[in-house]
């Protein structure tokens, strides 16, 4: 039995609380969250989450099977990592001198990220990308020293035109 | 028609077909108890001795009526008594809505005069919660709160409500009883499948549990052991499921399972699991769990398939209409052989019961056999009486016997009791207890003689509490730590304090005189019955055990 990560796409009602059942849901159940994302969607009565857990396909099934239940939860599905699209997000404010600024910029635009803030003695970059890419931008800031990061929860779609749901499954 | 919240919490109680809540008044919920008093008419309100005890009557009248039971509480102190009630009512899947109060929207959070965050405190033991910060929104919440509770897998569903939602009105209009959903009912390709693993199937074994009470599926359950000739054993919380005189009935399975039906669990080639969750207490362990067996899983709830046992096949949906379609595409079959093995097995069971002793708990469940019938509610509270009574209580019908199951929870049995008992129209009801449980609700015996219930309340009495010193016999070198009571109480006196009557039973005549004048009176009794404190819950397999390690005697 190996833990593995996975994704979950997670529809759920839109109003305060609903953060709170899922996460402590995970808690009480004894499940790790590695990270998680919400936002509300384009129908103002559905939140989306993006759910990456961890865990054995015993876990795995488990955590779908338990988010299902909820009276909050509308759908839930692990989404194929071999066919979904998944993007991090990353702000990092690094620090720069006269020398290492044109080398950071540079370095910048090949990761295509772009500089959101500028001064003498720091660069604030902001990236979109897997998060190995983000990792690797990471571990090249460091060189020059990093001030300050935040970095979001993944937010994931599958690939092709079917949507995690009918949206007008909702319109009650 | 516009009307106030509390109001509107009333009229949509009555219209949700709701006649008895069981509560205690406070602060926050003072406008809700003064609709209850002009609408005393259409619902009865029984006040307990402490919310706990609500909660544990309106579990119990769920249990015996199958009806959405109803407690009313105040904010801070009234909702955290709840917490055991609602947990309880969770772990055992009971349909339940918990009606609390709290402080006006504009006191919430700043630390106020009874204010505890209520929903938060019961998100993991509620199916669902609300807070209402809307008046509009009032009416279909509670609605909802019906349907979600009594829909697929029971549960309590807790609202709860500020006082100033309370106090604002709001257009009101009568709607409809809210609906179960759908119950869900697996495919033709699925019952074809199980009906073919059944039929290769030369030593079938039913296990049986609360959900077929909850579905009512006890003469299906009954039908399917008939026509496919299969033992039936049960969790404890399916025990009234099917009548203790049916031929294939071997009674209860697990840690304190009698021992036929424990045998045969183990040596079953194929295990028909209906609405069990298989606890832990079921499967000791699970890694030797009934080996030699298949296991095909039956439940409403999706994810108890393949939870604590893995299940060789597993079909989802309501055990009544499952296992109607099941049935039709059954043949009839005969298992002479098992039957035979199972017949030596219940030979054996009988030569482990325990013989020649005075007053064994054994002899004093057949003795109280002697004076209820089909009909009476029994609840038990939790500890070895309740084992006892699991064993050796011959239970007739569904939804007469009132256990607490997932939760163990000591102090459960007055509650319960006053609620089945309220809940069977105040028909003959019997509580069998422990002087430890007892000692942790007995304050209730003021709402049984309020009410004037006929309850009778069976006091275990071996001055111990049993089954932690059974435990610490067995397994801590006999180190009693806090398990000797040694407390003075007179539960005879106390019965007479609280207004009931009392007697004492030392030997099986006493106890047979109690009891002739305990159910000829219509009013609460206490019947303190003296037990040996050595006395041990047998069978039992060790926690983590399995059928090899069985402690017989």
């Amino acid at each position: 039995m190996k833990d593995k990560q996975f994704i979950l796409g997670v529809l759920v009602a839109n109003h305060a609380g609903v953060l709170t059942r899922i996460s402590g849901l995970f808690s009480r159940r004894n499940y790790n969250i590695d990270s998680l994302n919400v936002a509300e969607t384009e129908n103002p009565k559905l939140s989306r989450m993006t759910i990456i857990a961890r865990g054995d396909e015993y876990i795995k099934a488990q955590i779908e099977k338990q988010l299902a239940k909820l009276h909050d939860v509308k759908k839930v599905e692990i989404l194929p990592l071999d066919d979904t699209v998944i993007r991090e997000h990353l702000l990092i404010k690094i620090k720069v001198t006269k020398q290492t600024r044109s080398e950071i910029v540079e370095s910048v635009n090949i990761f295509r990220g772009k500089v959101v803030d500028f001064n003498i003695d720091s660069v604030t970059v902001e990236i979109t990308g897997e998060s190995t890419k983000l990792d690797a931008f990471i571990k090249f800031a460091a060189e020059f020293g990093i001030i300050e990061m935040c970095r979001a929860g993944a937010v994931a779609v599958r690939r092709g035109i079917a949507p995690l749901s009918d949206e007008n499954e909702f319109l009650d | 028609m516009n009307i106030t919240g509390a109001q509107i919490i009333i009229e949509t109680l009555i219209e949700q077909g709701c006649d008895t809540v069981f509560g205690y008044p406070g602060g926050f919920v003072l406008n809700i108890y003064d609709e209850l008093y002009k609408q005393s008419d259409k619902i009865h309100h029984i006040i307990t001795a402490h919310e706990q005890g609500a909660a544990h009557a309106a579990d119990g009248y769920a249990r015996v009526t199958g009806k959405v039971g109803v407690v009313i509480a105040t904010s801070g102190p009234g909702a955290t008594n709840l917490v055991t009630g609602i947990a309880n009512a969770y772990l055992d899947s009971i349909p339940m809505v918990a009606i609390t109060g709290n402080v006006p929207l504009a006191l919430l959070g700043k630390d106020s005069f009874q204010e505890v965050d209520t929903t938060g405190i019961t998100m993991p033991i509620t199916k669902h919660n609300y807070i209402v910060k809307d008046v509009s929104e009032l009416a279909d919440v509670i609605r909802e709160a019906f349907s979600i509770a009594k829909s697929g897998r029971p549960g309590p569903v807790l609202v709860d409500i500020p006082k100033d939602i309370q106090l604002q009105s709001f257009e009101y209009s009568p709607a409809p009883l809210a609906e179960e959903r759908e119950p869900a009912c697996p495919s033709d390709a699925a019952l074809e499948k199980v009906a073919r693993i059944i039929a290769e199937s030369k030593k079938p074994y039913i296990y049986c549990g609360g959900g077929v009470i909850i579905s009512g599926a006890g003469e299906e359950v009954a039908e399917l052991s008939e026509l496919i000739d299969s033992p039936i054993g049960f969790s404890m919380m399916g025990l009234s499921a099917v009548s203790s005189n049916n031929r294939n009935y071997l009674g209860m399975t697990g840690m304190h399972g009698r021992y036929a039906s424990l045998k045969a669990n183990s040596e079953a080639d194929l295990i028909i699991a209906v609405g069990v969750r298989f606890s832990d207490r079921a499967t000791g362990n699970k890694l030797r769990y009934s080996q030699k067996a298949r296991i095909v899983h039956i439940d409403i709830d999706p994810a108890e398939i393949d939870k604590n046992i893995p299940a060789y096949y597993g079909l989802i949906g309501d055990i009544k209409v499952t296992l109607a379609g099941l049935l039709k595409k059954l043949d009839r079959q005969t298992h002479k052989e098992w039957q035979d093995e199972i017949s030596v097995m219940r030979e054996q069971e009988k030569s482990y019961l325990p013989k020649d002793t005075e007053m064994h708990p054994k002899d004093i469940i057949e003795k109280v056999m002697y004076y209820t019938d089909e009909n009476t509610i029994i609840a038990t509270d939790v500890g070895q009486h309740q084992m006892w009574a699991s064993q050796f209580y011959r239970i007739k019908k569904p939804k007469t016997f009132l256990t607490s199951g997932g939760l163990g929870t000591m102090g459960f049995g007055m509650g319960a009791a006053i609620g089945g008992c309220i809940g069977s129209g105040c028909g003959r009801t019997l509580l069998i207890t422990g002087d430890g449980s007892f000692g942790m609700n007995l304050n209730e015996l003021a709402t049984a003689v309020s009410n004037r219930l006929p309850l009778i309340v069976l006091v275990f009495n071996n001055g111990v509490l049993g089954m932690v010193r059974q435990w610490q016999t067995i397994f801590y070198d006999k180190r009693y730590s806090e398990t000797n009571l040694e407390r003075k109480t007179d539960f005879v006196k106390l019965a007479d304090a609280f207004g009931a009557d009392g007697f004492r039973a030392g030997n099986m005549n006493e106890l047979d005189a109690a009891l002739k004048k305990a159910f000829e009176m219509q009013t609460p009794v206490v019947i303190d019955c003296i037990i040996d404190k050595d006395e041990r819950v047998l069978p039992m397999i060790p926690p983590g055990g399995s059928i090899e390690n069985v402690i017989v005697n």
